[in-house]
Parts: C-alpha cells; sequence; structure tokens
C-alpha cells in the first residue's frame, strides 16, 4: 500500500516533469517571435511551478515518509495535492497564453488561480508537517528543515505578493503600487528562487545524496548552520534586483551585504555536500544519479558564486537588465534544479519499479548532454550579457554613446542562435532520459511476473 | 546545555521548529518593507496624475502581452544611461502604477521616456510590425491589436473604480464618463496613447538622482 502510493505519486510527478520539460522549448522556438510575452511567461511559471514544485512535492512525500519512519499522514491529502497541483497549473499556462497576466514576475497567474494555489499549499503543508508529527523518530532530520521553510516561506511569500482587488474574473490591481509594490514584489521574487529553487532543492540533496552514496551527512553542525543562516539571510536580498532603480538607497545597500553574506551559507553546504560524497568516490564512477548529483552541485557552486556577485551595486551596473542575468539564471536553473532532479529520478525510478535501469550507456550520454547543454548556454549568455551591458555603457571620447540600441541589439544574434542549441542539445539529453525509463519500466513487466513484495519496513534514516 | 543541544529541542519538536522558520524568515521581509508602507510615503511628483481612461486601458494591454519581458521602465542614474533615455527614474513617478512595470530585462530599450518620441503613426506601424520600420528588429508583431476594441469587456469604469478604492484620485465624473471616453477606441489606439503618456517630468530636479 505505501509502495503503490509511494511510485504512483511520484510517477506522476515524473510524468508531468517529462511533459512540461518536452513541451516548454519547442513552444518556445517555435513561436517566439509570434507572442513571445506570453509564452515566455508561461515558460518561467511552466518550470518553477509545474516542474520545480511538482518535483520537490514527490520528493518531499517520498522521502518525509523514510526519514520519519511512518506512512503520510493522509494520503488521500497527498493524492489531492498531486492531482490538484497539476490542474492548477495547467489552468495556469492556458490562462497566461489567453492573456491573463498579473504583470509581476514569477507571479503573474491571476487572482482565482493564485487563490488555488494558496489552498493546494496549505494542504502540502497539513501532509507534510502532519507527517512529521507522527514520526516515529524523535529528531526530525535535515531535508526535512528545507523541505518545511519551503512550505512556510513560500505560503508567507505568496499570500503577501499576490494581495489585490479584483476587478474582473481575469484582471485585478495590486495592493502595492509604484516603489513599493518593487520591494515587495522582489522580495517575493527573489525568495521564490531562494526558498523553492534553492532551498527546496538543497532539501532534495540532503536526503538523496547521503542515500545514495551510502554516507552519513559529513558535518552534522555545518548543517545547522548553514540552514539557519541561510533561512535568516536568504530574505534580506532580494533588494538586489533592483539597484539604482529608484528605492531608497539604504535598502539597495542593505540587499547588496546581505547578498555577499549569503555566500557563506550557501557554500557550507556545498562543503558539507562534497565532503560526504568524497567519502565514497568509488560509487561517483559508476553511479549515474550520484554523478548527477554531484554536477548539479558543482553549478550550484558556481550559481551561488555569481549571484552575490552580481549583486555588487558596481557589477550589478553592467549586468542587471542584460542576457548575463538570464545566463545566470539558467547555470541555476539547467546546471542546478534540472540535474539534481535528474539524478534523483535515475535514483527513483529504478527502486520504485523493483528492477535495473534499463541502459547505463543511454544514462552515460545524457549526462554529457547534460554538462555540454548547460556550459553553452552559459557561455553564449555570458557573451551576449557582457557585451550588450558594455557596450550599453561605452562613451566615445566626447561623452557621445558609441553604440545605438539597434545595433547593439543585431550583434546579439550568434549568442541566441548558439542559446538555441544548447536548448536542443540540453533536452535531446532528456528525452533520451525519458526513453531510458519509459524501457526500464517496459522491460519490468515483461520481466516480472511476480513482483517480489516490496521491504515495508522503514529504511534506516541517514543521520549523523 | 550547549548549543547543539538547544537545536536538538528544536529538532523534536515541529511547531517549535516552524515557529522557528517563520521568524527568522519573517525579520528581513519586515526590515525591508514595512518601512515604506509606514514612513516613507512617496508622494506624487508635480507632473504625476493617474492614467486617462484610453491609457489605463493601452497600460492593461501592455501588462496583457508581456512587453515587459523585454522592455524595462526605470531609468538608472549612470552617466551613459541618462545620455541615452533622458532624466533618471523617481519614484514618485509611479505612484499609480499597479502593478510598478519597472521590468528587469532590456531585449528592446528602455521605454519611460519613449512618450512623443516617435509620432502616434510610427507607434501604431511598429507595433503592428516592427520589421516594416526596423528591418533588424526581433519584436514581435501584435497584428491583433488593431482588430480588437480596447473596451471590449465592458468594464473600463469597474477598473477605474477599483483604482479609485485604493486612493487614485478618480472623480467620480471621470469614471462615469469613462466608457464615452473610449468608445471605438481599438487596443492599438489604447496602447499608443499609453506609450505617449510616458514622458519625463520636468518638475523633478534631474540632479536629485533615483530618489
Ligand atoms: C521579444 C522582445 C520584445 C517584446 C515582447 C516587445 N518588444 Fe518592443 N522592442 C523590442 C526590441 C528588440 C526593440 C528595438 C528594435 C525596434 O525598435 O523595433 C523594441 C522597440 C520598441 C519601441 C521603440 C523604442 C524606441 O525608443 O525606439 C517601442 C515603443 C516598443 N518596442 C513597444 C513595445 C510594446 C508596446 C510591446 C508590447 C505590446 C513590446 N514592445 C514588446 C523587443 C520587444
Ligand atoms: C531547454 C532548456 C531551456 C531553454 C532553451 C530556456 C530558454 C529560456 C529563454 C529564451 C528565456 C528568456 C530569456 C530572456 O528574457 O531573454 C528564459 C527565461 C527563464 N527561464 Fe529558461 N530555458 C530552459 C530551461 C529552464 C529551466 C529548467 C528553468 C527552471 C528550472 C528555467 C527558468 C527560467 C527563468 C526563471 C527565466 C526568467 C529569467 C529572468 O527573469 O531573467 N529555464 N528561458
Amino acid at each position: 500500500m505505501i509502495f503503490s502510493l509511494i511510485w504512483s505519486i511520484l510517477g506522476m510527478a515524473a510524468g508531468v516533469y517529462i511533459a512540461l520539460e518536452l513541451v516548454i522549448p519547442t513552444i518556445d522556438f517555435g513561436q517566439e517571435w509570434l507572442s513571445y510575452g506570453r509564452l515566455r511567461t508561461l515558460h518561467t511559471n511552466a518550470v518553477i511551478f509545474g516542474f520545480g514544485v511538482t518535483a520537490l512535492m514527490g520528493t518531499a512525500f517520498y522521502s518525509v515518509q523514510r526519514t520519519c519512519h511512518v506512512e503520510l499522514f493522509s494520503p488521500r491529502l497527498a493524492w489531492f495535492c498531486i492531482i490538484a497541483w497539476q490542474f492548477t497549473v495547467l489552468a495556469g499556462g492556458i490562462s497566461l497564453l489567453a492573456g491573463w497576466n498579473a504583470g509581476k514576475e514569477y507571479a503573474e497567474l491571476e487572482w482565482p488561480i493564485d487563490i488555488l494555489i494558496a489552498v493546494i499549499w496549505v494542504c502540502f503543508g497539513v501532509v507534510f508537517f502532519g507527517t512529521i508529527a507522527k514520526r516515529k523518530v524523535k529528531p526530525i532530520y535535515v531535508s526535512n528543515w528545507f523541505y518545511g521553510a519551503l512550505i512556510i516561506v513560500i505560503a508567507m511569500l505568496h499570500i503577501v505578493n499576490s494581495l489585490a482587488i479584483p476587478v474582473t474574473i481575469s484582471k485585478s490591481y495590486s495592493l502595492f503600487a509604484g516603489a513599493q509594490d518593487a520591494v515587495v514584489q522582489w522580495w517575493y521574487g527573489h525568495n521564490a528562487v531562494g526558498f523553492l529553487l534553492t532551498g527546496g532543492f538543497l532539501g532534495m540533496l540532503y536526503y538523496f545524496l547521503p542515500k545514495q552514496a551510502d554516507r552519513p551527512i559529513w558535518s552534522y553542525r555545518l548543517s545547522i548552520i548553514a540552514f539557519w543562516a541561510f533561512t535568516y539571510s536568504y530574505i534580506w536580498a532580494g533588494p538586489h534586483h533592483l539597484h539604482y532603480n529608484a528605492i531608497p538607497d539604504w535598502v539597495q545597500t542593505l540587499g547588496m551585504v546581505m547578498s555577499i553574506i549569503l555566500l557563506a551559507p550557501s557554500w557550507a553546504t556545498m562543503v558539507n555536500a562534497v565532503m560526504t560524497v568524497s567519502g565514497a568516490p568509488q560509487k561517483l564512477k559508476t553511479d549515474h544519479s550520484l554523478k548527477f548529483i554531484v554536477l548539479a552541485l558543482a553549478f550550484y557552486g558556481l550559481a551561488t558564486f555569481e549571484g552575490p556577485m552580481m549583486a555588487i551595486k558596481s557589477v550589478n551596473a553592467v549586468s542587471h537588465f542584460t542576457d548575463w542575468t538570464v545566463g545566470h539564471v539558467h547555470s541555476g536553473a539547467l546546471g542546478w534544479n534540472a540535474l539534481i532532479t535528474f539524478g534523483t529520478f535515475y535514483f527513483l525510478v529504478p527502486r520504485l519499479f523493483n528492477t535495473q535501469l534499463y541502459s547505463k550507456r543511454l544514462a552515460d550520454i545524457h549526462f554529457w548532454l547534460a554538462i555540454s547543454g548547460t556550459m553553452l548556454y552559459v557561455l553564449s549568455m555570458w557573451g551576449a550579457g557582457i557585451s550588450q551591458g558594455l557596450l550599453w555603457l561605452a562613451l566615445g571620447d566626447l561623452g557621445e554613446l558609441s553604440y545605438g540600441f539597434r545595433e547593439i541589439m543585431a550583434s546579439m544574434q550568434p549568442y541566441y542562435i548558439l542559446r538555441v542549441i544548447a536548448g536542443l542539445v540540453f533536452l535531446s539529453g532528456a528525452v533520451i532520459m525519458i526513453y531510458n525509463f519509459f524501457r526500464t519500466i517496459a522491460g519490468r513487466k515483461t520481466a516480472t511476473v511476480q513482483i517480489p513484495a516490496p521491504s515495508t519496513a522503514p529504511q534506516q534514516p541517514v543521520t549523523a | 546545555m550547549n548549543a547543539i543541544d538547544i537545536h536538538r529541542k528544536l529538532e523534536e519538536n515541529a511547531g517549535l521548529l516552524i515557529f522557528g522558520i517563520l521568524f527568522v524568515s519573517a525579520i528581513g521581509g519586515l526590515v525591508q518593507i514595512l518601512p515604506s508602507i509606514f514612513q516613507e510615503t512617496v508622494e506624487p511628483t508635480a507632473e504625476t496624475r493617474p492614467y486617462t481612461a484610453a491609457e489605463l486601458l493601452g497600460r492593461d494591454i501592455y501588462i496583457r502581452e508581456g512587453c515587459s519581458t523585454c522592455h524595462s521602465q526605470q531609468v538608472r542614474p549612470l552617466l551613459a544611461e541618462v545620455i541615452r533615455y533622458e532624466a533618471p527614474a523617481h519614484a514618485g513617478e509611479s505612484v499609480y502604477d499597479r502593478p510598478f512595470l519597472w521590468g528587469s530585462k532590456r531585449t528592446g530599450p528602455d521605454l519611460s521616456r519613449v512618450g512623443e518620441k516617435y509620432t502616434d503613426e510610427w507607434q501604431r506601424i511598429h507595433l503592428v510590425n516592427p520589421r516594416a520600420v526596423v528591418p533588424k528588429s526581433i519584436m514581435p508583431a501584435y497584428p491583433w491589436l488593431e482588430r480588437r476594441k480596447a473596451n471590449s469587456g465592458n468594464d473600463v469604469h469597474l477598473r477605474m473604480k477599483a483604482l479609485q478604492r485604493l486612493g487614485h484620485p478618480y472623480t467620480d465624473e471621470e469614471i462615469t464618463r469613462a466608457a464615452a471616453d473610449v468608445a471605438g477606441m481599438t487596443e492599438l489606439d489604447a496602447i499608443v496613447a499609453y506609450l505617449q503618456s510616458l514622458k519625463i517630468d520636468t518638475s523633478v530636479d534631474p540632479s536629485e538622482g533615483g530618489h
């Protein structure tokens, strides 16, 4: 019963993730020039809320049972969360294409969908904390702190930032205006990235990495310090999205300083994870799941170093508004979020279906496609972004602008073509993975007439 | 009892952990946001006024089409930027912006000072097909704006009423008149009206910088 519950939930999470991964980039490129403004919004919402949140919800339900040694608090409610979430993301996507857009980045969905999100989120929290409440081991494992922070903080951010007065079903006006709206929005925007795409996925890391490396977390103390420092300081960093904008200087400076400080807890976690793996180096050569997770860790380190650098005002003067930001986002999104999720799926699929991965060679190919796709994406955007930033600001001897905007825009074409190639490479890797999983699952059906009874005995938690 | 023991307590009590997370994560937001709500109320600059019915509809179309995924509306007080786009942004200029549209990406140029830079006619041609006036442009075409009525939802007065409730100084008379004001306008007319309204506020001393 537990077993089937878990695998179905995850199968679905994987299914949805697959569907979205396949669909998004295709639309993005097929119709980019047709209605870019709507599709781009769809892209960010689909990857963050569709792919990101579904993967987090699935793995949270999976790992919270294993670390608490009990079944989910309410399997039915868990099912409701997963299914209702898919429906909401789908409805949200359609509404964006239809032009329902509240106009705030990563919070574009209009008020009826915002309410659905809030309701499902509360259910998610009830299942998660309900499960923790009835746990059989006393300490709450580290991965659950991060998943817990994800649930609590996102609820807070979402509700405050979405406050608005509805006009019609598809239109509302924000309760905040102008500069104040900007500060609230980036408090939300930055921390949606922080607690969802960073913190949530760190929860994934803290469970699946030690599990797969078969080693306890290297330093328990470090994980405590990193967690609280992260939770405290992340929230302050939002204003680095508003450097040189019309908000008070002290807010900008505070945002900058806290962003730089943020490097410490971010890297503390990385050190902790790297030291954990280094206890089992031989596994790294043979285990695909671990390879993906470790590569994800490297990109995590890169992105969390780049972020604080970009938050320094003088660097930001060049990087802001350019493709550099887009490169930064994707070194995190592709390199960190997507790769760790792939690694986790390589771990879960054979386990849930009680079988072996269909092809290790295909997984290898996927690994290399994923690295090269991400690198090419990031490099092309660094090239594009840094040249945009510098050319926009370039002045001649007489203090006149050296280049017109349209001239600079036209010179971006080669970089944008490179990015398309990068996207295709990355995507083809993901398609290969899906094929591999498909064969893995199909193979199981024919091979095993009698599915061995899964052990319902709880597994050992990996606490230090 | 050392720090690790204290933390054990937290780890063993889900309620405490939830409270801890909420408390610790709330501090930063409170410090940064509350002052802007209670103390530093931003006053509109002398030339800043609420959008007219047509401009408001145009602005809402701008949001709907996601123009802000490519265009910022925020000139930073950097030398080259001020030469390129003119006067830096002032917080008082966006007090009637719900939501704010400062943007985060300039695939296209900043638009906060684009009003009256081009004629209405240029704007119309450019929106319907940017390549007609800027051959290498990578901006999308918006041919459907020309075909649709701006107030097709018949809700412009509701929009203004909602804003009035939020404190925008619309008179009741303006609101009753709104539908008649925009009668017959296409979406293209409305968005051009909005773009032309984005102008430098001459009442602001530019040396004041961004704030
Ligand atoms: C894919 C990104 C993209 C989107 C979306 C986009 N634009 Fe543009 N826009 C550009 C680029 C690039 C230019 C510069 C080339 C040109 O003038 O066509 C530009 C130029 C402009 C200009 C001329 C600015 C100047 O100072 O010369 C205006 C006005 C404009 N866009 C309005 C809009 C409006 C209104 C929308 C939404 C309906 C929109 N744009 C959506 C990319 C975009
Ligand atoms: C095949 C892979 C992908 C491709 C080709 C791709 C492409 C793009 C493009 C073209 C943009 C718009 C950039 C611009 O404004 O000029 C974008 C934005 C964005 N993408 Fe992706 N994307 C991919 C995968 C992902 C994934 C997996 C995530 C998240 C998990 C993600 C998150 C984002 C975010 C957050 C933005 C907004 C960036 C900003 O506001 O600056 N993307 N992407």
